[in-house]
């Protein structure tokens, strides 16, 4: 036992190294940046103060938060949904479909991220064929606009993170045995609670990874609603990119990135302390049960 | 009750593959059942057409004097014992129990008392709060089996449900269903293709072979008065000479020419005629091996022949005796350890005799089917067959996994 926890210690050292030098100690410095005074020029000032985070009472501030998380729920939400049938289907497809669609999943990757937000640009602008030929329908007016709004945000955000969605979906339905349903089915349950009290608990590690890798990205998204979002569709990432390039002041950028790390951190402490306590209350109950034995 | 359950005229294809070929049974109420043949014979799509899990292309499922060919499965009062227990890995043992209990939307205090009961009666209780990976393979059936009991269905449907077991399990679980079975009295559907579970266990079954039905009985008719080469060769073990009826005798008997061997009296439930080219079943265990030349009985067929291959098996030995072309398997009991004879070895020169009452004539099956390599059991179905035993092993891992 020694032996081999002593290898895994040695064989994650680079990756643990990497992690701490590349992401911890950055973290920590963007929080302790937070709680210094600002430097008129565009540095740090000396002593320490709590004027970063003087932002919070901004009544813009509230506002711009609550989109943000609205935009980040609501995406996670729409990706899961769109998700979960596609990757039920891929993982009950033959295993050429399933290595066609997954290649399929992975080819706007090819193309560079930045120049896919562009074309959607292309696609919704005012100009543009879609806005065009929904106005020929008669389902929107002619001053409506398709860009710079909440819903373009929402559509580019869906649109980028559905993928990110579908894999972790997918590798947990493709292990999951289907036969636990056909047993559901034959005790009683009907489709819908079959689905519900044994599918969905079956593919929880794919739905939480799924719900993680969609909704902490989005709640830091900047390009997206930078470049289709407009005034009425900023989120928190543009509010700290407009506080370090513009405003120069780099303490209030590091507080709202601080609260934005904080919001993403705490729902996994939560879990984890909610998991611990959880823990303890099965042994005791199970120290409980010996004693009521004896 | 009879005609509890009927399948009457089921077909069931997948594709181009006829799994469930016109298939009519009619089981009682408080039978067990088996259904018995090879992985591909059919049996399990059966099972799941009664479960609901499959719908039929043509015929009807009657339960009880109701049609349930259409119903959904969670509409139908039968539950399923699945192969591999299927159990809900995110609930306890209780709560895999209880889960049919609650569907069903029993009140609490009811859905306990009858988790109890079950969980007494499976003597799992000491560990009703475990997931099911904490437990053994044998308590994970015994689970599966009382998840599907506790709702009290009109068939229990069992789909080998031995099969992920090791033999010294299986043959205790063999003994519990049979006591369960006692003890509830539902109605046993059991699918399997081990032999001796399915002799074992079952009032009377069925064997099965590619999608239809080869003959039903009790297993000591099955065993003993097969009615098809293919149910001769799958239960236990025979041997097959290729003859042809030369006269019909008094008393039902008749007499066979086989190349090479003498001509053997045997046994005819007076449906061949002379000229017939039949198969004559002999089982290894009928046939009697001694030194010297047996008393002449009219009602004896013997041969001579020498000892090619003998497997001691503990209870008896079994030898494969070679004739001419033929090669013949027998078995012999070891009924006392005889001392001052000379147990028969390699290239002993020996008489093998059986009783015409002992051979059957079956119609000729076709030794180039694949059907008859895919076989479960040893490798000497066929007397034909001894040098191609290796190929036949392989075949039935193959099949074993698959099924």
């Amino acid at each position: 036992m020694k032996l081999r926890s002593s290898n895994e210690i040695k064989l994650s050292l680079p990756s643990l190294l990497w992690l701490i030098i590349f992401f911890m100690i950055p973290t920590v410095i963007v929080v302790v940046i937070s709680f210094r005074n600002s430097d008129p020029s565009g540095g740090i000032g000396a002593g320490w103060s709590l004027d970063g985070f003087s932002d919070i009472i901004n009544s813009s501030f509230a506002l711009i938060l609550w989109r943000t998380v609205k935009l980040s729920l609501l995406t996670t939400v729409i990706c899961l949904l769109f998700a979960m049938p596609v990757s039920i289907y891929m993982a009950k497809a033959e295993e050429k479909v399933q290595n066609l669609l997954l290649l399929l999943i992975a080819i706007p990757f090819w193309t560079n991220f930045l120049i896919r937000v562009y074309a959607w640009k292309v696609v919704l602008h005012p100009e543009g064929l879609l806005k065009k030929l929904l106005f020929t329908f008669g389902l929107i007016s002619e001053n409506g606009s398709l860009l710079y709004n909440e819903g373009a945000v929402l559509l580019v955000l869906v649109y980028t993170y559905l993928p990110f969605a579908i894999l972790p979906l997918y590798t947990s339905i493709e292990k999951f045995d289907f036969r636990l349903i056909e047993a559901a089915r034959d005790l009683g349950s009907g489709p819908v609670r079959s689905f519900v009290k044994i599918f969905l608990p079956g593919i929880s590690q794919g739905i939480i990874s799924a719900i993680m890798v969609v909704f902490i990205p989005a709640l830091g998204s900047y390009v997206i609603p930078d470049m289709v979002g407009g005034p009425g569709g900023e989120m928190l990432g543009n509010k700290i990119a407009q506080r370090v390039f513009v405003d120069r002041n780099l303490p209030k950028g590091s507080a709202l990135s601080t609260l934005l790390i904080l919001a993403v951190i705490l729902p996994g402490l939560i879990r984890l302390f909610v998991k611990r306590s959880n823990f303890r209350k099965v042994i005791v109950k199970r120290q409980k049960r010996q004693d009521a034995l004896q | 009750m009879k005609d509890f359950l009927i399948f009457d005229g089921i077909h069931k294809s997948f594709g181009q593959y006829k799994a469930v070929d016109n298939v009519t049974i009619s089981i009682n109420q408080g039978e067990v059942f088996s259904l018995l043949g090879p992985s591909g014979c059919g049996k399990t799509t059966l099972l799941r057409l009664c479960a609901g899990l499959e719908s039929p292309d043509a015929g009807r499922i009657i339960l009880n004097g109701t049609d349930i060919s259409n119903l959904p499965p969670n509409r139908r009062k039968v539950n399923t014992v699945f192969q591999n227990y299927a159990l809900f890995p995110h609930m306890s043992v209780r709560e895999n129990i209880a889960f049919g209990l609650k569907v069903a939307g029993k009140s609490r205090s009811e859905i306990k008392k009858d988790v109890d009961a079950m969980l007494d009666l499976i003597q799992m209780s000491d560990h009703a709060d475990k997931r099911p990976a904490l437990i053994s393979g044998g308590q994970k059936q015994r689970v599966a089996i009382a998840r599907a009991l506790v709702n009290k269905p009109q068939v229990l449907l069992l789909d080998e449900p031995l099969a992920a077991l090791d033999l010294k399990l299986r043959q205790r679980m063999l003994i519990e269903l049979d006591q369960i079975h006692d003890e509830v009295g539902i109605t046993f559907l059991f699918v399997t293709h081990d032999q001796s579970e399915a002799m074992s266990l079952s009032d009377r079954m069925a064997v099965m072979n590619e999608g239809k039905i080869e003959q039903i009985g009790r297993p000591v008719e099955i065993y003993e008065s097969p009615v098809s080469s293919f149910t001769a060769a799958f239960i236990g073990d025979t041997n097959f000479f290729d003859g042809q009826v030369i006269e019909i005798l008094p008393e039902n008997y008749s007499l066979l020419s086989i190349d090479g061997l003498p001509d053997a009296l045997c046994f005819n439930d007076t449906t061949r005629t002379v000229g017939d080219m039949v198969h004559v079943s002999v089982r290894p265990e009928k046939i009697m091996m001694q030194r010297q030349s047996p008393p002449d009985d009219h009602k004896m067929n013997t041969i001579k022949g020498v000892v090619e291959n003998l497997v001691y098996l503990g209870g008896s030995t079994k030898y494969w005796v070679r004739s001419g072309e033929w090669m013949i398997s027998a078995q012999q009991q070891h009924h006392h350890f005889q001392l001052d004879e000379k147990p028969l070895t390699w290239d002993d020169e020996v008489w093998l005799s059986w009783h015409a009452d002992d051979g059957f004539m079956l119609e000729r099956y076709d030794l180039d089917d694949e059907k008859m390599l895919t076989m479960p059991e040893d490798g000497d179905l066929l007397a034909e067959d001894i040098g191609d035993s290796e190929e036949i092993d392989d075949d039935e891992a193959e099949s074993g996994a698959g099924s």
